[in-house]
Order: structure tokens, then C-alpha cells, then sequence
């Protein structure tokens, strides 16, 4: 399943996408974002019927996703973003 | 030799009259109403009155803002990220961080001691991110905006406010009324959930002193305490910060006259 | 005291015909939402009774007047249910229910109920929120997208315009068509912003109805938008309360190039359908009060 959090506002649009079936819940993209935006639940919210942990975007972040990732994504550059790269699932991409 | 620089925001018209590019000889601000062409003649006339120029008067004229090219009579037009940076370094060349939140966009820019733009973040198209924001709270709590600030810092503990988005926060304000929450703390969960954003955005370009705030929503006494907090340093905030923009322009005006 | 324009019916309804004291397993599902509040009881799989109500300022209050109102009429009580589910957002503060199953799972669901299993995608256009989902022929969730955090594209920037202009919400929908043309959209998605351009063109002159096309044009290209980002794949349904406002549903239609699906079903009962759907399953589980 396609996890899509984050929002679309005047400004743009700003999606983190988790691939559950790729993700094991794992965790290592928790203490990966300095925002604290990840979370990994015993249960996924959005699909009862699964049996292993997943990772998420929790409450805090998911309505402030451009400014929760302002820190990694400066003006007038691109760093690789620590998220996707402790992921070794791959299970993680940013729409901007 | 008079330059003018002209900012035509979404909410007021500001004009600055600058001689040999070192003293402020004129300054007018009048709401932009709906008709903006007439509320920019008004503007001038203004400035005939008050300060005894006239656009002929002047060397040159640079427009800003976003109703720019609405400017007949300028010569040129600006950023308004461009002019916000000469403008707050003509104040005070020490100032590398300009924040300028307006009615309907919030910007932080990085400059260097020249007042040229280094690097800048925007919140634009979305009400959330500026001046709307408070205005559509302070609505909402039946306050005068120019209470709302003062207000605040009467405020004795923090209530959280989690809706990004001005209609929700009013939706958000009214079930905090409902749970009879003292006007102050809503007051101040206001200024601290713009600030939260704005403070993101300087972030983005990095923070680095001194800082200036300008713009309309620097008078806010409230606004600027929940920045401070946040960015755990002292904000410099101009006499006048909502014409810092124009002045800019007419800086920029002089140096090309 | 001025006339609340934003205010909707309130509704009920239950199948006469079904006596569900002979029922196998009766489930029942509540959606408690930040703008409505619905109650779904289901016997043996069908729909026995449902209501829409306003939610008030208390959500466990919302959800004990919703399922009050559903079971009205019917000798059921509020005591007899044997498992309920929560969703929406006061999903975990129902006075009476078991266990909350978010949003996303539930309108999944309820909408391979109300549209049958040929649906793939759903739309979702709430009171604060705005859901693209992709089921599959079980109406188990594939793809998700929601937005609640901008109040574009959601029943309360179409409230804040009924209000603008002083035209009952039940009416916007209808009233945004009798437009000879279509005008340009407005050029804001905020809200706020859209509604001061929609003043400027209410002092220019533009009567009700083009101010409404011009908005529900807008709205109806965000969230066109939105949904390009999972992609559409028909079998196509709205469900939420905007599904009801003829004038957004059609402009969406047109933009994104497929019609929705009909229901005989309530369109904002989805949520709390699918509640009462995963009642059901999790009762044969075992599951109970």
C-alpha cells in the first residue's frame, strides 16, 4: 500500500510517501529525521489486517510536512535527505 | 537629488522619498482599497501634501510589491525580496536575517553586508503563512487587530494550536472558546502557531544576527515576543517597518540614477 | 438572528423490512467527523438504519446523538449493540464503541459496499478533509492520499462561500450551474484569499451564481489535482458531502474525464458503512463487547 502524508496548500505540494509493502517496520528512519516526523506502529492505522509494525508520519509532522522538513531541504540546495537514505527498504520518497 | 521607491501591497500603498540616497525627506502609507490605480494617485498626492515632492521631481522611481505593475510612473520594477534587503540594510548594515511578514506573504532572506539577497525562503498563496492569519483570528476572537498583540501578552499558559490552515484555526478557536479558554492564551497560541511557521521558513535560509523584522505584522507586540522565544535571540524591529520595502526601492532607485 | 447559511439537513432512514431480532450478526459503525457525525447498523451484511447529523462541540456527544437518531423509529437500542467501531476524527472518545479503525480503512470499505466491487477509485470530499483512495475488488486499501490540513477543497471553503454570498449549501451546488458561461476560475486556492477575490467580483458586478461557478471551477481543478497524484482508475465514486453539490461533481467530472459511480446510499454514510463492516468481521472473529 501507498502511505501518502502531507498535504496541498497554496503553496505547493508536500507528500511523503511510505510503500508499506516495502516497509518492515523496521525504524531506522525515526531517529534518521531530525523533525521527529517518523513514528513506527505495532498496528497500521490504515490497513487492520496487517500483521507486522510500520512506519508512519505521526500527528506532530503531518500537517506541517514543509516546514517539518525545511531543516534538509535548504533554499538554494538538494543534500541527499537522511530519511531516504537510512531506509534501506527503499520504502521512501518525498514528492518536492 | 530625490529618488521615491513605491510598494504596492495587498493591504496598503507605502511611498519613500529619499534625498542623495542618505535622508528620508517624505514617507506616506494609505490602505490599497479596492481600486489600486486610484489608491496609488491617492498615495501621491499624499506625498505632494506631506513632503512637497512630485513624481517630476524625482530622478527615479522603482516600483515593488504585488501590485508592481500597477505602477504608472515608475521606471522600473523589484523584487520585493530585493528591495526588503537594501531596505533593512540602509536601517542598520549590520543586519544579515530580514524577515518581512506582510498581509498575504511572509518571507526570510539572508543578506550580506552590501544588502544584497544571499538566499530567501517564501510563504505565499497561503493565508496561513502571514498577516491574513492573525487578521482572520483576531476576527474570530472579536478583538481589534491592534489588541490582539498586547493581548497575548497577558496570556498566563500555553494552549496548543494544531490546524494549519486559517479556516481550521478559526474552527479550532471556536471549540477552545467553547471549552472556555481565557482570550489571552488564545491570543498567544495564535502568535505562537504563525511564528512555529515563519521560524521554518528562517531555517530554511539559515539565521544568522543580527535580525530585522519589517513589515505590517512587526507591530504586532505578540507576534514578536513567540519569535523571539523561537529563535531564542532579539529581533530588531524598525520605526515604520511597513514602508522598509519601499525604502528599499528607492535605495535601489538612487543607485542606478 | 442571521440565517446560518452553512447549515445542511440533518437525516435518517431505516429498512422496514428487515427485523433485526432475527438477524446473525448485527454490527454497527459510527464516523464521528470535525463537521458531521454518521451511525450505520448493519444486519447480516445489510444496511438496517443510518443517520447524518451536525457534530456538536462534543465529540461523544456527536456519536451518541448520531446512532440515537439512526436507531429512532427502530426498537433497537444503543445498549443491544453487540460490537461498534469507531472512525473519523473522535474515533476513540465513542462512549459506546469497541475499537477505531481510521478513516482511510473505512471509506475503503464502505465504498466497495455503496458502489460495489468494481470500484477502484475513491473520492473523498469531507467536512475538513479531502481523501483519494485506491481499493481493490475487497475494497482493501492499495494507495492513500489525504488532505486535512488546507481547508481548500473541503466542505468548509464551501461553507465560507455559501456564507459569502448568503445562499443555502443545499442550493450552491445547483444555483454555481446557471451559469450561460463558464467563467475563469477563481485564482486563489486559500480559502481565505479566494473569498477576498470573490468579494472584489461581487463589487464588480458578478451576480451569485457566476461568483459560485467561478469557485466551484476552482475547487474542482485542486481536487482534480489531488487525485492526478494516485492516478485515476475507473471504477470511479464520490463519496462525503460534497458528492451531493451537483455543481463541484460535475466540473470534476469533466476535468478528470470519468463519471462516478451511482449509489443508492447516502454518500456520507462511507465512513461509517465500512465501520460497521469491519464490526461484522472482527464479531465472526470472535470479537466482543
Amino acid at each position: 500500500m501507498l502511505a501518502n502524508y502531507g498535504y496541498k496548500d497554496g503553496s505547493g505540494e508536500f507528500f511523503i510517501t511510505i510503500d508499506t509493502d516495502r516497509c518492515n517496520g523496521c525504524g531506522d528512519c525515526v531517529p534518521a529525521c531530525p523533525a521527529g516526523a517518523f513514528e513506527v506502529a505495532e498496528e497500521d492505522p490504515n490497513d487492520p489486517l496487517r500483521e507486522e509494525p510500520v512506519a508512519l508520519i505521526g500527528e506532530a509532522q503531518r500537517k506541517k510536512l514543509k516546514y517539518a522538513c525545511a531543516q534538509c531541504k535548504p533554499a538554494s540546495s538538494r543534500p541527499p535527505l537522511p530519511c531516504v537514505e537510512a531506509c534501506k527498504a527503499g520504502a521512501i520518497a518525498h514528492s518536492w | 537629488m530625490i529618488t521615491a521607491g513605491i510598494d504596492i501591497g495587498s493591504k496598503t500603498v507605502k511611498i519613500v522619498a529619499l534625498k542623495d540616497a542618505k535622508e528620508i525627506v517624505g514617507q506616506v502609507m494609505i490602505l490599497a482599497g479596492t481600486d489600486v490605480k486610484e489608491s496609488i494617485s491617492k498615495a501621491w498626492a499624499e506625498l505632494e501634501k506631506t513632503a512637497g515632492v512630485k513624481p517630476g521631481d524625482l530622478a527615479a522611481i522603482v516600483a515593488t510589491g504585488a501590485g508592481k505593475g500597477d505602477a504608472v510612473n515608475a521606471r522600473r520594477t523589484v523584487t520585493e525580496v530585493s528591495a526588503d534587503a537594501k531596505g533593512a540594510n540602509f536601517l542598520n548594515p549590520e543586519v544579515r536575517t530580514v524577515i518581512d511578514v506582510g498581509a498575504e506573504e511572509g518571507r526570510a532572506i539572508r543578506i550580506d553586508a552590501a544588502g544584497k539577497v544571499v538566499d530567501f525562503a517564501i510563504n505565499e498563496k497561503c493565508a496561513a503563512g502571514a498577516g491574513a492569519f492573525t487578521e482572520a483570528m483576531a476576527r474570530a476572537l472579536e478583538v481589534e487587530i491592534k489588541e490582539l498583540g498586547p493581548l497575548s501578552l497577558k496570556s498566563t499558559q500555553e494552549v496548543a494550536m494544531n490546524a494549519q490552515c486559517a479556516v481550521f484555526a478559526e474552527s479550532e478557536l471556536v471549540t477552545l472558546v467553547h471549552a472556555k479558554t481565557p482570550k489571552p492564551d488564545m491570543a498567544r497560541a495564535v502568535h505562537n502557531a504563525i511564528s512555529d511557521r515563519i521560524v521554518s521558513m528562517v531555517r530554511r535560509v539559515g539565521m544568522e544576527e543580527k535580525v530585522m523584522l519589517i513589515g505590517g505584522v512587526a507591530n504586532n507586540v505578540g507576534f514578536l515576543d513567540s519569535l523571539q522565544r523561537d529563535l531564542n535571540t532579539t529581533v530588531i524591529v524598525p520605526e515604520d517597518s511597513e514602508s522598509v520595502s519601499a525604502l528599499g526601492a528607492a535605495v535601489l532607485a538612487a543607485e542606478e540614477a | 438572528m442571521a440565517e446560518e447559511f452553512w447549515r445542511w439537513t440533518e437525516s435518517r432512514w431505516h429498512d422496514p423490512d428487515i427485523d433485526w431480532k432475527k438477524g446473525q450478526v448485527v454490527s454497527a459503525g459510527v464516523d464521528v467527523g470535525s463537521v458531521s457525525s454518521q451511525a450505520v447498523v448493519m444486519v447480516d451484511g445489510r444496511l438496517y438504519c443510518y443517520s447524518n447529523t451536525r457534530t456538536g462541540s462534543n465529540s461523544p456527544d456527536s456519536a451518541v446523538k448520531a446512532m440515537g437518531m439512526a436507531l429512532e423509529g427502530t426498537d433497537l437500542t444503543i445498549d443491544d449493540l453487540p460490537y461498534t467501531v469507531g472512525t473519523g476524527y473522535g474515533r476513540v472518545n465513542v462512549p459506546f464503541g469497541q475499537r477505531a479503525i481510521t478513516e482511510i480503512a473505512c471509506h475503503g470499505r464502505g465504498a466497495n459496499f455503496m458502489y460495489g466491487p468494481s470500484i477502484r477509485t475513491v473520492l473523498d470530499m469531507g467536512g475538513q478533509d479531502c481523501k483519494a483512495i485506491h481499493v481493490d475488488e475487497k475494497g482493501k486499501v492499495t494507495n492513500f492520499l489525504m488532505n486535512d490540513k488546507c481547508a481548500a477543497g473541503t466542505g468548509r471553503g464551501m461553507e465560507v462561500f455559501a456564507d459569502l454570498l448568503g445562499v443555502s449549501i443545499n442550493d450552491v451546488g445547483e444555483l454555481s450551474l446557471k451559469v450561460e458561461e463558464e467563467p475563469e476560475p477563481v485564482s486563489s486556492t486559500c480559502v481565505v484569499f479566494a473569498k477576498s477575490e470573490a468579494s472584489g467580483l461581487l463589487r464588480a458586478g458578478w451576480p451569485k451564481e457566476k461568483v459560485l461557478a467561478a469557485y466551484s471551477s476552482a475547487m474542482a481543478h485542486r481536487v482534480a489535482g489531488l487525485l492526478e497524484r494516485i492516478g485515476v482508475e475507473p471504477d470511479f465514486g464520490i463519496t462525503g458531502g460534497i458528492a451531493k453539490n451537483v455543481g463541484v461533481v460535475t466540473r470534476l467530472e469533466k476535468e478528470i474525464g470519468i463519471k462516478s459511480l451511482q449509489s443508492k446510499y447516502d454518500s456520507q454514510i462511507a465512513g461509517a458503512l465500512g465501520a460497521a463492516l469491519f464490526a461484522e468481521a472482527l464479531i465472526k472473529k470472535g470479537a466482543k463487547k
